[in-house]
Order: C-alpha cells, then sequence, then structure tokens
C-alpha cells in the first residue's frame, strides 16, 4: 500500500495519496474549486503550496485550466463534488480534456447519495452515464478507503483522462489489502454459483451483506466488485455469467447509463439469464437526516439485493 | 520596427491570406471572414514574435498560439504550412478523412497546442499553460485569441478572473475585435458592451490597436512582455474578411462557400494588394 490507511473515509484515504503521489512526482498539481476542507484537497495544499491551485468556484474554467496544465506536461487533478466535477463541466471534459485524451484526473467527491444532508442539487445521480458516454475517459469507483489507496497508486499510470468516484462517509472494508490490484479488475470478493451480483461502490458491501443472508437459505451469491466502469472488463463480465440463473447489478446512481447499462451492454452479444438493476430509479435525491436512511428510502439495501436474487431464482 | 520588414509581414499575412482562401476553395463552407481578420496578427506573431521550433512542434521552450476562437483555424494554418509544420499537400485535404487538418483545432496536426472550438475554452487552457510554465521556470509564452462574440461565453470570464488572481503575466490574450459574430453586427445580435472596460476591470492591462497595422501589433506585442504582476490583453480592432472586398465588414462570409467567380475575384484583389506593396 502507498500510505499506511488508518482510516475508513475514502476522501481522507484520497488527500492522504495525493500528498504521496506529490512526493513521488513534481508534475503532480491540484485543482480545487472551494471545496478543499471537504474533497481532502487540503491536505495537499498544506504539503505542496505551490502546486496546490484554488479556482475559486468556476468548475468550468476549473475543467479546462487543467487541460492546459497537462497540456504543458503535468498531471493535473481537478476537484469538487461529483455532481459539479462532471456535469457543470460536461463541454470542458469532452472538448478541452477528453479529445486530446490528456492525463487529467477528476475526482468526483461526495458522490452518489453520500451527501445526504444536501440533497438533490449536490447528489449525483447521473455522473457516470454522461460521462461514461465520451471516448477516452476511465471511470473508477472505488469499494472503500482501502481500494481508493490501490486506485491512486495506479493512477498515475493511465495515459489519458480518468474520473473517480468518491463517497463522502466512512464505509467499512471490504477489499483484500494483500491481493494485487490494476485498473479494469473485476474482484471476485465471494463465490457462488446460482446468481452473479455486480455492484460498485458502497454497493459491493451490501451486496456482500446480502450474500451472507442467502447463503443460510442454500443460495450462493457470486459477488463482484466492478470498480472500473469503464473500460469494463467484457471478457470477465462474460465468463462470471457462465451457468448462473441470474444476474443483479447495484449502483448508488441512476439505473439509466450506469453500471447495470454498462454490464448489459457487454453482455449484448451473449445468451443470458435474466438481469435485475438495484440503482435510483430515474429519481432525484433528497435531503435525509442519515445516509442509511436516505439508501433505504431509494431501494439500495442489503435487502432489496437478497430479494432480487430470490425473485431470480424463483423463490 | 524597419520599414523593410513591416513590408515583409505584409507580404506574409497576403500570403497567409491566400493559403486561407486555398483552403476554402470553392463551393465547400469555410470560415473565411473570421480568418482574413487575423492575417496581420497571425503574421506577426509566427514570422515575428515567437520562439518557434518547427523541427520540434513540442519543444518545451517553444511560445504556444492557442485559437480559443478555433474556427479561425485557417489562418493558423496558413502559417504552419508556411513555417514547414506539415507538407503543402495537407491544405487540399482540409477538413478530409484523408487530412490531418481539422475543421477546428486538433492535436493530430503538428503545430496545434490544444483542442479548441467549443467556444469559451481557450482562455482557461492558455491560463493552464502559462501555470505550468511558471512552475518550470520555463520563460515560453502563451498567445490565446479569441473571438469578440465568443466573449459572450461566460467562462472565458471565469478564466479572466483566474488570470488576474494568479498574476499571469507569461500569457497575452487577443481580442479579434471585428465586431461582427455569426449571424450579424454584435451590437445588434448580442451586445457585448465596453470591451476594453469590462477586461480593465476583470484586473488585465489592455492595449487597443488596430489589427492590421503591423507596427502596431509588434509594438503591442512588445509592451506586453515589460508588464509584470498581471495579465495583458491586446483588444485589436479588425475587419471581418479584411482583404476581400466582398466579405469585408459581413456577417455573410462568417463561414459560406464561394461561388468560381467570387474565387477568381479573390485571387485577383490578393494580387492587387501584393502588387502594392
Amino acid at each position: 500500500m502507498m500510505i499506511k490507511l488508518e482510516t475508513k473515509s475514502l476522501r481522507e484515504a484520497y488527500g492522504l495519496c495525493l500528498v504521496e503521489l506529490g512526493k513521488r512526482s513534481k508534475d503532480v498539481v491540484v485543482l480545487e474549486a472551494d471545496l478543499g476542507k471537504s474533497t481532502r484537497t487540503v491536505l495537499f495544499k498544506e504539503a505542496f503550496p505551490d502546486r496546490f491551485f484554488e479556482m475559486g468556484i468556476a468548475e468550468q474554467n476549473m475543467a479546462s485550466t487543467a487541460a492546459g496544465f497537462a497540456l504543458a506536461g503535468k498531471i493535473p487533478f481537478y476537484n469538487s463534488f461529483a455532481v459539479f466535477a462532471s456535469g457543470r463541466a460536461f463541454d470542458q471534459i469532452r472538448n478541452s480534456i477528453c479529445i486530446p485524451k490528456l492525463k487529467v484526473r477528476i475526482c468526483g467527491s461526495s458522490c452518489g447519495l453520500s451527501d445526504f444532508g444536501d440533497g438533490k442539487t449536490h447528489q449525483s445521480v447521473e455522473d457516470v452515464a454522461i460521462l461514461r458516454a465520451i471516448p477516452n475517459m476511465t471511470i473508477l469507483s472505488p469499494a472503500d478507503a482501502v481500494e481508493t489507496v490501490m486506485m491512486m497508486e495506479a493512477m498515475l499510470a493511465v495515459d489519458g483522462p480518468v474520473y473517480i468516484r468518491i463517497n463522502r462517509n466512512d464505509l467499512p472494508i471490504v477489499t483484500p489489502e494483500n491481493e494485487p490490484y490494476r485498473i479494469g479488475k473485476i474482484w471476485e470478493l465471494r463465490k457462488g454459483k446460482d446468481v452473479a451480483v455486480f455492484a460498485t461502490g458502497y454497493m459491493v458491501k451490501k451486496a456482500l451483506e446480502a450474500a451472507e443472508v442467502l447463503s443460510h437459505e442454500g443460495i450462493e451469491v457470486r459477488v463482484l466488485n466492478v470498480s472500473t466502469i469503464k473500460p469494463l472488463d467484457v471478457k470477465a463480465v462474460i465468463s462470471h455469467t457462465k451457468g448462473v440463473k441470474g444476474i443483479v447489478t447495484v449502483e448508488e446512481h441512476s439505473i439509466i447509463g450506469g453500471l447495470g447499462s454498462a454490464i448489459a451492454e457487454a453482455l449484448r452479444k451473449e445468451a443470458h439469464p435474466p438481469i435485475e438493476f438495484i440503482g435510483i430509479q430515474d429519481k432525484f435525491g433528497t435531503s435525509a437526516k442519515a445516509y442509511e436512511e436516505l439508501l433505504e428510502a431509494y431501494g439500495l439495501t442489503s435487502k432489496a439485493i437478497a430479494d432480487s436474487v430470490r425473485s431470480l431464482v424463483g423463490r | 520596427m524597419e520599414a523593410e520588414k513591416v513590408v515583409e509581414l505584409k507580404r506574409v499575412a497576403l500570403k497567409l491570406r491566400s493559403n486561407v482562401l486555398e483552403m476554402v476553395g470553392v463551393g465547400k463552407a469555410g470560415h473565411l471572414g473570421g480568418s482574413s481578420s487575423l492575417a496581420e496578427i497571425t503574421a506577426v506573431l509566427y514570422f515575428h514574435k515567437m520562439r518557434l521550433n518547427p523541427k520540434d512542434p513540442k519543444d518545451p521552450k517553444r511560445d504556444r498560439f492557442l485559437l480559443s476562437k478555433g474556427h479561425a483555424v485557417l489562418i493558423q494554418y496558413a502559417a504552419l504550412v508556411e513555417l514547414g509544420y506539415f507538407p503543402r499537400e495537407e491544405l487540399k485535404k482540409v477538413k478530409t478523412l484523408e487530412g490531418i487538418l481539422q475543421g477546428h483545432p486538433d492535436l493530430k496536426t503538428p503545430g496545434i497546442e490544444a483542442v479548441t472550438g467549443s467556444l469559451g475554452q481557450g482562455l482557461s487552457i492558455a491560463n493552464g499553460m502559462a501555470l505550468a510554465l511558471r512552475l518550470e521556470k520555463n520563460p515560453a509564452r502563451v498567445y490565446v485569441i479569441m473571438g469578440d462574440g465568443e466573449l459572450s461565453e461566460g467562462q472565458l470570464w471565469e478564466a479572466a478572473m483566474a488570470s488576474a488572481n494568479f498574476k499571469v503575466d507569461n500569457l497575452v490574450g487577443i481580442v479579434d475585435y471585428n465586431k461582427i459574430q455569426a449571424t450579424g453586427p454584435i451590437k445588434e445580435v448580442f451586445d457585448t458592451g465596453d470591451i476594453p472596460s469590462k477586461w480593465k476591470s476583470f484586473g488585465w492591462h489592455v492595449i487597443e490597436i488596430d489589427g492590421h497595422d503591423i507596427p502596431q501589433i509588434a509594438k503591442a506585442l512588445d509592451e506586453a512582455e515589460t508588464v509584470k504582476g498581471k495579465p495583458t490583453v491586446i483588444i485589436a480592432h479588425t475587419v471581418k474578411g479584411k482583404g476581400f472586398s466582398f466579405a469585408e465588414n459581413s456577417a455573410a462570409y462568417h463561414n459560406a462557400a464561394l461561388t468560381e467567380e467570387l474565387y477568381k475575384q479573390a485571387q485577383e484583389e490578393l494580387r492587387k494588394q501584393g502588387e502594392l506593396l
């Protein structure tokens, strides 16, 4: 591991890794849109004030400025909440960054519903869908702090833009610390022959919980962490679905255009069992007093996953 | 600037217009108006002011030329081909599947520095480059040309604030102030008001010039180099379609096709202008 991890916070892990990457390469620069205390780029600012650029609340300018840094040989990381980092700067990401395939790293912090209090304007339910449609883009969605560190370590080498989706809340660790990681890897975190569950982000933990319950009922679920949503390892997706009776995808994102869509696209030329999409059902988010309460309101629970698996196996 | 040098650069500007005309051709649409308004500015930058290395287009020490108004890229191709960045045959293949000259600036083309054309993004990109060069203590400078119609893009003003905030003084903004946008006069289509005052209030050093007067262009670029601690913008008063009588001050040739007759007339007008030099 690149850093000694003593936190379950993905954003803290992200900020600590930025500092480590800053030590490793003088080309790493960080751009922020006045959310540094939350995105944790403040750690990089303290360590490398000359390479930290506070861009103000102007995400479009920040995105194109990052392109300029990359064109001059730097590796810029630009940061904001996921909804603004992606949607507010869509055209800049597309034209300034992705067409020339620049080494810009985009951190979409407080992704999905994880900024539970701030409500629909600050929650990102479409970021993966819109960015996945742009050629040359890599999309990462870590399940926990351990995987965040692994991704950060692997990220400098990626030739082209990368978007990383960071959850706001502390999450339980599901990633085996000592296993090798590469971008594109689909982790098989639990073996099972009956149903394949492809999950991403915090939903991987929910899928593991569902699999545990189902195992007591005699249903064995294969749990797969798809943390690289693009480029998707299509061969691995196909091989993990051979012989199962059903497929479930789980994401803290709209069911339109996200992980579920990517899995369905990957399987389009294969004979495959029914696919159930668990995600946000074409709705905006809303404010809630707690994260788990909000996830429950949107059906993003281990119970929902278990129910879906049961119906796929005919129980 | 010596008189001889002025004449030489005037000839270059004519050659650039001639190259643009060749690329626009007959019966194909092309951005004649906004390309020819930039001929003198492009000539002074590429053939007088900028430190370049056509043999190594990625030379880290090179000055950078960005067209935020990417639709005028024909004028940049016109200069790059003269400097040997790519073979002349490419001009015939502009905007085709076979060529390396895209309809808007693209990194496929040697000498092109950024992908622009979605308007409003060039100054932000230029700021990023300039800040990176400053970090490296690299003396190279960044020149970014914006359209006046383009100034209605909000991102440009975000970037204008950023340049001032970061005291970016290794960058020069140039506004091609030809006062006509794609569908008509700026005053009538979307009035962007007092442009020089806007830049001043955003913290820029502002120089206003005649954008077709070669000594004025050269002098303004020299002056920009002496301004420290703040960015400089040159508001260049220009004529859209300059050099082609039928296209001057007209929105009709922002992006239009030429008939065979007009094409010949345009060639003849350039020839006559050359004789007068």
